[in-house]
């Protein structure tokens, strides 16, 4: 299998649905010929040259209206790819998708089908400050109707992409800003994968740690260390799709280990692991051998010197302390300022 | 307005006349039933008239093509009326039947009706801005001829979507018509006081759209102002933009007192109640007697009586079809 990054394969799963289906475009803002041609993360590299600008539409800065007009391209027959350039913009598009894509099929009695991908990228990525470093998906985790896809590999990346354009409803694409220039291999041919699939992505008999993209990547060397070291064995599951999500692999995994982290770039305080959390502690509770942990940003907003972002990004050992801790049934939280504060 | 005096298009003839006057009927019977409605509890939730506009919805929407689409806002069931949907249908979600056209999920704010490429009410004002600019965007795209005409108040030109979307409309030469309904009021904000330009096409100016201003309790020059208009969009010339003025009979929703109103200002507005001034053209032209008219108007209230009816022998969803049409 070709090694690419995940740029890369977001790229050449886009250009595959392209040419395979006409009613497949792409818009959003700097998508055509920033950079070294397409776009800040250079997904759409390339793009505009291949498929011309009636497919490849460069926006103006006005994200509700480009998304909104997503809607209602899909609306009518087309599947808009629309980029929104960094997830903390997914404030000035609510309306479209919370009110509009994420309603119509329903509140139209199911005459309206709504085949929209927004893309855009988590997270914080090193000096990026306040306003380009926030992790939303919960957010849309809240809101019945929008489907939230956080791919960590490559592959993944391209795989889930294909079945996102390929879905008739509203599909939000979160990808994650330290993954794009990151390589893995991609199968020759880019399959569709179904969403709702967890995969388990380390075994492990002692401890379940469910985390997505950069998380993910820490709990995987946490994993490996912890290991060697101190000779716990930690499973680490990769959700892929928050909505919908595989409850049933994290669950049985859980009544395997009896403990359960889950580690997430979001602000703890009412975030999808407090979700993920209740349910196991609903459904697994016989199972659970001490109180489940989470390892979150602590609840502020991000800052932007390197020092001040490593106290509310969770890092390495931050991960390693939640494991730790889990194994040893104490409380852990790096959230700082409790819900009542 | 500029319309082509020579297109024979742009003559109205009699036989359309009279279904200008017919759809203006059907949409003042089905709206003037809401208070009934109400008081007898059959519906429930916001239900908006648009009593005193219906030149705007039946001159706008009987210039369009079927295949043309619009969206309509929270006031829209004189736009649904006239892009042709069904009466039971539409009565029926607003009873929050199963047989509604949103079987009973939407009620009267959402109703939508995709058969004749009504593409919704929106509950949010300015919400259909850009949706109805992106069916554009996928008409063009895609070689069709057809247009969208997107329906919103004057006080949606104060949501920044409009500017958004009106300036790529523009720049992307998309075939939208923006077809502003003054009634002069925002539940109670009035427009002299809200907008900060003198007339409201300078807000299409300010992105380069052409606009007219035209009398929106005219039915025949909305008619006009919209042929006009799509067939400039349908030919390529890019967005357009409308401004109807009309004005809001009744209050914004049902049960609104309008302490705001000036009833000297409204009493001058009822006199140029578009229905009446239509009836006047029609009989003193010859085209209909007094006698036609009042059969006319028997006629379109037997319709909406009869739509109720049925509407009412409908049953209600079962609870189990909550969770259908359900997908995340």
């Amino acid at each position: 299998m070709p090694e690419m990054t995940y740029s890369a394969a977001l790229n050449k799963a886009l250009r595959e649905e392209m040419n395979r289906d006409p009613n497949v475009f792409v818009m959003g803002e700097d998508i055509g010929v920033w950079g070294d041609g397409g776009g800040v993360f250079s997904v759409t590299k390339g793009l505009l040259d291949e498929f011309g600008s009636q497919r490849v539409l460069d926006t103006p800065i006005s994200e509700e209206g480009f998304v909104s007009m997503g809607v209602g391209a899909a609306l009518v027959g087309s599947r808009p790819v629309v980029e929104v350039m960094y997830s903390d913009f997914l404030t000035l598009v609510m309306d479209p998708l919370v009110n509009q894509a994420a309603k119509m099929r329903y509140m139209f009695g199911g005459q309206a089908k709504v085949p929209l991908v927004v893309r855009t990228n988590l997270g914080a990525a090193g000096g990026k400050a306040a306003q380009h470093s926030q992790s939303f998906e919960t957010w849309f985790m809240h809101v019945p109707g929008i489907k939230v896809v956080v791919p960590t590999t490559p592959a993944d990346a391209a795989g889930l992409l294909k079945t996102a354009i390929r879905d008739d409803n509203p599909v939000l694409f979160l990808e994650h800003k330290l993954l794009y220039f990151m390589k893995g291999e991609v199968p020759d041919v880019i399959e569709p994968i179904p969403f709702g699939q967890a995969l388990i992505r380390r075994e492990g008999k002692d401890v379940t740690l469910v985390a997505t993209q950069v998380m993910l990547q820490l709990a995987l060397k946490a994993a490996d260390q912890l290991f060697e070291e101190e000779g716990i064995d930690v499973e680490v599951i990769d959700p892929r799709t928050l909505v919908p999500l595989d409850l049933e692999t994290i669950l049985t995994s859980v009544k395997k280990t009896g403990r359960c982290v889950i580690a997430h770039e979001a602000v703890e305080r009412a975030g999808w692991a407090a979700e993920i959390g209740f349910e196991v502690s609903l459904q697994a509770f016989d199972f659970l051998d001490a109180p489940i942990v989470r390892v979150c940003s602590a609840n502020l907003p991000v800052p932007y010197t390197k020092d001040l972002e490593a106290v509310v990004i969770p890092g390495l050992n931050d991960i390693k302390d939640g494991i730790r801790a889990v194994y040893q049934g104490k409380q852990y939280s790096r959230g700082g300022r409790a819900i009542n504060e | 307005m500029t319309v082509d005096k020579d297109s024979k298009q742009n003559k109205r003839d009699n036989e359309l006349e009279v279904r200008l006057l017919r759809t203006m009927m059907l949409a003042r019977a089905f709206d003037s039933n809401l208070p009934t409605l109400y008081n007898k509890g059959l519906i429930q939730g916001s239900s908006h008239s648009a009593i005193g506009q219906e030149a705007v919805a039946a001159g706008a929407c009987l210039a369009l093509r079927t295949e043309d689409y619009v969206t309509s806002t929270h006031r829209g069931h004189g736009h649904t009326i006239a892009k042709g949907a069904d009466l039971t249908r539409m009565t029926a979600e607003l009873l929050g039947r199963e047989t509604g056209f949103c079987r009973g999920k939407g009620g009267s704010m959402h109703i939508a009706d995709f058969s004749v490429n009504m593409l919704g009410a929106n509950g949010i004002v300015g919400g259909n801005f850009g949706i109805a600019a992106g069916a554009a965007l996928s008409l063009k795209m895609r070689g069709s001829d057809a247009v969208v005409l997107s329906f919103f108040g004057e006080g949606a030109l104060n949501q920044g979507a409009f500017l958004e979307t009106a300036n790529m409309a523009k720049i992307w030469n998309l075939p939208v018509i923006f077809l502003c309904e003054n009634n002069h009021f925002a539940m109670s904000a009035r427009p002299e006081d809200m907008l900060a330009v003198g007339a409201i096409v300078d807000r299409a100016g300010a992105v380069g759209i052409p606009g007219v201003e035209i009398d929106g309790m005219d039915v025949g020059a909305v008619f006009d102002a919209v042929q006009a208009a799509a067939a400039r969009a349908r030919a390529g010339e890019g967005p357009q933009f409308i401004a109807a003025e009309c004005y809001r009979f009744e209050g914004h929703f049902s049960g609104d007192t309008m302490a705001y109103r000036d009833s000297a200002e409204a009493d001058l507005w009822l006199e140029r109640d578009p229905i009446p001034r239509q009836i006047q053209r029609l009989v003193s032209a010859g085209v209909l007697t007094t006698e036609d008219v009042t059969s006319m108007e028997s006629d379109v209230k037997a319709m909406v009586d009869e739509a109720l009816v049925q509407a009412s022998a409908a049953p209600f969803p079962n609870p189990q079809q909550a969770w259908e049409d359900v997908y995340a």
